[in-house]
């Protein structure tokens, strides 16, 4: 009878709390099973599942939320699963990223006429992936949530099957993909061989109890550094990066706003994880390696992005420079990692990566717009006079455009206040001031879409861009988000700035 | 006296450590050096497996599962990338017969 | 009044909106009177204010109206508020009254643009954006509308985007400013670092109680003072506003004369505590970085051909000169000159721009001459503001300029009395290239005859009619037009009454009424200068303040109108020709050629800079743009490498070593 067996015990499974991927998962199956089953669906349902799998998701989030509140934090099934306010941070962002893609990706393909299933159904298991990720609490698990969302992401990079170029990103993506997972991997193995163990809880301890180890274990050293690389190029961080700009410019647009958003979001929660939460005794060696990659990320995507003529190649290279300003976040958290007054590093993370999926979604779901009228182009050209043929949605994307140069009363400039901030408190000043530079650099890119966009006359033949109904209320949403909380952006912080204590 | 010297040689974790990393150096670097795509993917399994027997051996060493259980959802992942990966292979040698993976390249810049 | 300070931006805000709602329905002219409006209500706002103010006891004139909690997170308050004290009533009062008339003025001016309401949208939300600015609580706000005024500089800049200069343009402005912002971003985050707050009572009340360390205090006034060096048009940052003058005219005299460029000037001044903190050298490079400016400015206006070129350095140089106002701890005399120079140089502006109306946009200042016959009122009212930027009684700028020299000179020690020279010599070149600029507009032969068809000269001004094309006869601009000139030219006539100066035949109750009125924004920053031997000498200062306008406008016009008297008195002018060819011997020679090069230096290597950055830009991203080369097997190399790097740090840099 094994029941009764005292070796073992099997984990207690706490069904509420895991909710969110409960949720994900069941909106998959049910897209991939009932929908191969049955004939088509009345048009824009399977979009609608999608969203309404990812709003009952976040909503399930907000609820674990309060519990997280009221009773602490845990773990879930067995110490495999944290459960604290940064999972559950990262699920929101992870679903608010997803609803907004899938109302983008209801027009697209059925413009196309290739209205189906599978793309939500991916687009839920990739979802899924980023929040294992956000909520793992051991290695392992870590490393299934993010092939989890890799493998989701290297079919939708490939998923339109006539453009060759997307077929291109896909395979770029894939041999590059599964290189960097090989080094996390053996990153995992690594801090397995120093730590004898790959939960994070018990490295932790491993790490409190071990006095020959003084931080100096090559083992564990070779560990984080590999583990760096597998995150470094999930994240888009120079060196890493270089799959970024082919893939972004190659994948369907709705994909590529789902990758710089949902992948985006899953990466860094996972990078926050690993390093700050499971590896704060080892801060001092791996904070010069994210202040470079930061630094580099910084530079080379804002240089790259002002001499792009493709605006979705644009975006891809200050999606780059995006993800050094986060890493300025990571590397401030580096500073008190493990200690009980963590400072303003890890909010400023979290916060910059909800913002940031948001915008760029609808910078994406914009591009998409106007690609979809210029018959897939996305260069420059293509948005000439746009705000002649469509004012409201040109004042859409300056809106974005704007919040991604960081301005005042938009969005962008609350995420970027918030990690120079935490940056300036640890006294980072040099990375503080490469940032701004690199703003400043970048901030030339947005101009050239803005006066693209306003200032010049398109062609004479071309037509007005439709907007669909889905697609308009995803671009308004965001639009109206990111103005929202550019003016009142004090209960998000207030969120943020709770999430101070984790499960592990 | 042979037999002597080779019964001295008592492999230990260090081994099977060495011959996973030359494993995982040999996959790393026929990904880098061979370009039909076929070869690249068997590469990154090649670098699957190699991690595979560093957790193998690191288990037995420590005589904790942690590292065997890690095998089998490396597996289960490896078995998940080949589905993807041939599929996306397959498309595309469809479309271009013969193509490597210097073919592809109009993404650039 | 007070309670319902946020009236001020409110109504270019609501006519921002309605014009962005109904501006295609409303048309021309109604949306310019409706953008009118809007800014006179703000105006009469601001008069409100201020009475409210001065019926408040001086020490307590200062009224924050909290409109909404911004970030209120634990460790960060920010509120939207705003402060109403003498200062930003000053600032409202000038930049709203200046405002309505050249909204004015403007409805005369885009007469028949097809972008009419465009253009008073703009107008509209730069005058919401400048409001917020001077009336910012804490540096927050102040920069949001610091960022707005910037965008609008920008749109407005290149509001003729046809033209490639201006698109230029545009782009040289957004990028200088941004240089600028950054300064202003770091300087926020510093005073937040140390202070905890970024509200500028936080900010001052902790540099006068002396909780700062000199050297925070010295970070953060000179790091705002790159901002003001990048807002205001300092060197090296100046270059964008030359170029700036590629916008409409009335764009130029709002925002690139009277009130943009002047932000600068009012942010050090509100942050004067925090100068008074840091260690003195930051004072003195402010002073010296103005005084500069001012020089290095004139000598190129004396050498400039477009009409708005001259004016645009001319700006560029008075905004030096409230630098080294700034800089000697002459924060009153900072703020008078500004609203002189705001009187006399936005009146010059719109002159310039009525001489352009009326010549057919042509702005070349070789190709105009003896205009004052045809255009009586535009030529009058800008002689007044000649006199007033040249420095002679008893017009506004004299009054400002000497007393802003006064302060330079008794600021002593090695830098006042060189700081105080190169004003003077300032002085010389200002009254020099305006005089130039006047008497090849005004005065002079009518070179435009050549330039027009032989058949249409003018008659004489009964035959001012507006020509069809082809015809070319300048022309007096529309009453709607005339009218701002006359009210600015009244103002710059008459400015300087509000703060005269302590000479003996001034009555008492006549002096320093702007001191007494910013004195409790002011007083921890003011240089003291009473009993220096500057100030007990300033009467016989002023007199060679005077001599040396005279210098300038004698030489001017010895050089440039001798010629004028030709029929009438030949042997004068042969004597004026000989004369004219040894002043043009030095300067068509060595002196012409000094002013060549600097104009020279100033196009090709600062602008040269500038695209030069543009250009280590662009090509640093050829270069490395050329590693993505698409080739999949590149990509995973460059991994390696970063693998192996990252290795080498980890095991060898931490681990062995």
């Amino acid at each position: 009878m094994l029941a009764q067996d005292d070796f073992f015990l099997a984990p207690g499974i706490e069904w509420f709390h895991l909710g969110p991927v409960i949720a994900l998962v069941s909106g998959a199956l049910v897209l991939l099973v009932v929908g191969a089953l049955t004939p088509r669906w009345p048009r824009g349902l399977y979009a609608y599942v999608t969203a309404l799998t990812a709003a009952v998701a976040g909503g399930l989030a907000v609820f674990n939320w309060n519990d997280i509140t009221d009773d602490g934090v845990s773990t879930l099934v067995g110490g495999a699963l944290a459960f604290d306010t940064f999972a559950q941070m990262i699920t929101i962002t992870v679903c608010a990223a997803t609803l907004l893609v899938a109302l983008v990706t209801d027009d697209e393909l059925r413009r196309a006429g290739k209205d189906g299933p599978e793309v939500y159904a991916l687009f839920l298991i990739a979802a899924t992936g980023a929040v294992v990720m956000g909520s793992a609490n051991d290695l392992i698990l870590l490393f299934l949530g993010l092939e989890t969302l890799s493998l989701a992401l290297y079919v939708l990079a490939a998923s339109d099957r006539e453009r060759p170029t997307s077929q291109e990103a896909g395979i770029k993506y894939f041999v590059l993909g599964g290189f960097a997972s090989a080094f996390f991997l053996y990153g995992i193995a690594l801090i397995y061989g120093g730590t004898q163990s790959t939960n994070i809880g018990e490295i932790i301890g491993s790490f409190q109890t071990s006095v020959l180890l003084d931080g100096k274990d090559t083992l564990v050293l070779a560990g984080i550094a590999l583990l760096i690389v597998g995150l470094g190029f999930k994240v888009a961080a120079v060196p890493f990066h270089m799959w970024t700009p082919d893939v972004y410019q190659g994948a369907p647009t709705n994909v590529t706003a789902f990758m710089a958003s949902v992948g985006k979001a899953g990466a860094f929660a996972a990078m926050l994880r690993v390093l700050v939460i499971a590896l704060p005794f080892h801060r001092d060696d791996w904070r010069p390696a994210i202040w470079v990659l930061a630094v580099l990320s910084l530079v080379i995507g804002s240089v790259l992005a002002v001499v792009q003529t493709d605006v979705k190649r644009m975006l891809a290279y200050s999606s780059i420079s995006h993800a050094g300003f986060i890493l300025v976040g990571v590397e401030a958290a580096g500073h008190n990692a493990g200690e009980l007054a963590p400072g303003d590093g890890m909010p400023s993370v979290l916060t910059y990566l909800l913002l940031y999926s948001v915008l760029t979604v609808g910078s994406f779901a914009v591009v998409s717009l106007v690609a979809r009228n210029n018959g897939g182009d996305t260069s420059l050209d293509a948005f000439k006079g746009l705000a002649q043929r469509r004012p409201t949605i040109a004042l859409a994307l300056t809106v974005f455009l704007l919040a991604q140069a960081g301005v005042p009363l938009t969005s962008g400039f609350i995420a970027k206040w918030g990690v120079i901030q935490a940056a300036v408190e640890e006294e980072s000043y040099a990375i503080a001031i490469i940032a701004m530079v690199a703003a400043v650099v970048a901030a030339f890119l947005y101009l050239r879409i803005m006066v693209s966009t306003w200032l010049e006359t398109g062609a004479e033949s071309t037509e007005r861009e439709a907007v669909p109904f889905s697609t308009g209320v995803a671009v308004f949403s965001a639009a109206a988000f990111t103005l929202l909380i550019g003016v009142w952006p004090g209960w998000l912080l207030d969120a943020a700035e709770s999430v101070t204590t984790y499960a592990k | 006296m042979q037999a002597v010297v080779l019964a001295a040689v008592v492999p230990t974790t260090t081994y099977y450590l060495v011959l996973s990393a030359a494993l995982f150096g040999i996959g790393a670097t026929g990904l880098l050096v061979r370009r039909n795509p076929l070869i690249m993917f068997m590469c990154i399994e090649l670098m699957l497996n190699a991690v595979n027997v560093t957790f193998v051996a690191l288990a037995v060493r420590f005589g904790n599962i942690d590292g065997q259980t890690a095998v089998f959802f490396v597996l289960v992942v490896a078995a998940a990338e080949v589905v993807v990966g041939l599929g996306i292979i397959i498309s595309i040698l469809r479309r271009r017969p013969g193509a490597t993976a210097d073919d592809l390249a109009e993404l650039k810049g | 009044m007070l309670d319902v300070i946020w009236l001020i931006p409110a109504f270019p805000l609501a006519g921002f909106l309605l014009i962005l709602l109904f501006g295609r329905r409303l048309g021309e002219p109604k949306s310019g009177y409706l953008a009118s409006a809007m800014v006179l209500a703000s105006f009469v706002v601001s008069v409100g204010a201020y009475f409210d103010l001065l019926s408040m006891d001086s020490h307590e004139r200062a009224h924050i109206e909290t409109l909404f909690s911004w970030v209120p997170v634990s460790s960060l308050q920010i509120d939207m508020a705003f402060l109403a004290d003498p200062l930003s009533i000053t600032m409202c009062l000038f930049v709203t009254g200046i405002g309505f008339l050249i909204h004015l003025f403007a409805v005369g001016y885009m007469h028949g643009d097809p972008n009419f309401s465009k253009f008073f949208l703009y107008l509209n939300l730069f005058v919401l954006s400048m409001t917020i600015l001077v009336l910012g609580e804490n540096l927050l706000v102040t920069f949001l509308g610091w960022e707005g005024v910037g965008t609008c500089s920008y749109l407005l800049i290149s509001f003729w985007h046809q033209r490639e200069s201006a698109a230029t343009a545009g782009k040289k402005a957004f990028v200088t400013n941004r240089v600028g912002d950054w300064g202003f971003m770091l300087a926020m985050f510093l005073g937040f670092e140390a202070v905890g707050s970024v509200s500028y009572h936080a900010l001052n009340g902790a540099a006068e109680a002396g909780s700062l360390a000199t050297s925070t205090a010295t970070g953060i006034a000179l790091l705002l003072f790159v901002g003001a060096v990048g807002k205001s048009a300092q060197l090296p940052l100046y270059i964008w506003l030359p170029d700036a003058m590629e916008g409409p005219t009335p764009v130029s005299a709002l925002i690139h004369a009277a009130t943009m460029v002047t932000a600068g000037v009012f942010l050090m001044t509100r942050m004067n505590p925090m100068l008074a903190a840091a260690a003195p050298e930051a004072s003195t490079i402010i002073a010296v970085v103005g005084a500069l400016t001012a020089l290095f400015a004139a000598t190129i206006a004396v050498a400039q051909t477009d009409i708005k070129k001259v004016l645009a350095y001319s700006t560029v140089s008075q905004l030096g000169y409230m630098f080294l106002a700034v800089g000697s701890g002459a924060f009153v005399a900072a703020i008078f000159h500004m609203v002189t120079h705001a009187f006399f140089k936005a009146l010059m502006f719109l002159g310039s721009g009525s001489v352009i109306h009326g010549m057919h946009h042509e702005q070349d200042m070789r190709k105009m001459g003896a205009l004052r016959k045809l255009m009586p009122i535009t030529a009058a009212t800008f002689i007044v503001g000649w006199l007033a930027i040249a420095g002679v009684p008893p017009f506004a700028g004299f009054w400002s300029k000497d007393e802003i020299l006064l302060f330079a000179l008794a600021k002593g020690g090695t830098w006042g009395p060189i700081l105080y020279v190169v004003g003077l010599v300032t002085a010389v070149l200002t009254a020099f290239y305006m005089t130039r600029q006047v008497i090849m507009v005004f005065f002079g032969e009518a070179k435009w005859e050549s330039h027009a068809n032989a058949a249409e000269a003018p008659e004489g001004e009964d035959e001012m009619t507006h020509g069809a094309h082809g015809e070319f006869k300048p022309h007096e601009s529309p009453p709607i037009m005339l009218f701002p000139l006359v009210v600015l030219a009244g103002l710059a006539a008459v400015g300087g009454l509000i703060q005269l100066p302590a000479f003996g035949f001034i009555p008492d109750g006549w002096q320093h009424k702007l001191e007494h009125w910013l004195e409790p924004v002011v007083e921890a920053g003011e240089a003291h200068i009473a009993g220096t031997s500057a100030y007990d000498n300033k009467e016989l200062l002023a007199l060679l303040a005077i001599a040396c306008a005279l210098i300038g406008i004698g030489v001017a016009v010895a050089i440039y109108a001798k010629k004028l008297v030709k029929p009438v008195e030949p042997q004068l002018l042969a004597d004026g020709w000989k004369y004219d060819s040894g002043v043009s011997a030095f300067m068509g020679g060595p002196g012409r050629k000094a002013f060549e090069a600097i104009a020279w230096f100033d196009k090709n290597v600062v602008d040269g800079a500038v695209h030069g950055v543009a250009k280590l830009v662009g090509g640093a991203g050829g270069q490395i743009r050329k590693t993505q080369t698409g080739n999949v097997r590149n990509y995973a190399g460059i991994v390696g490498v970063g693998v192996v790097l990252l290795l080498a740090w980890f095991v060898i840099g931490r681990g062995v070593l």
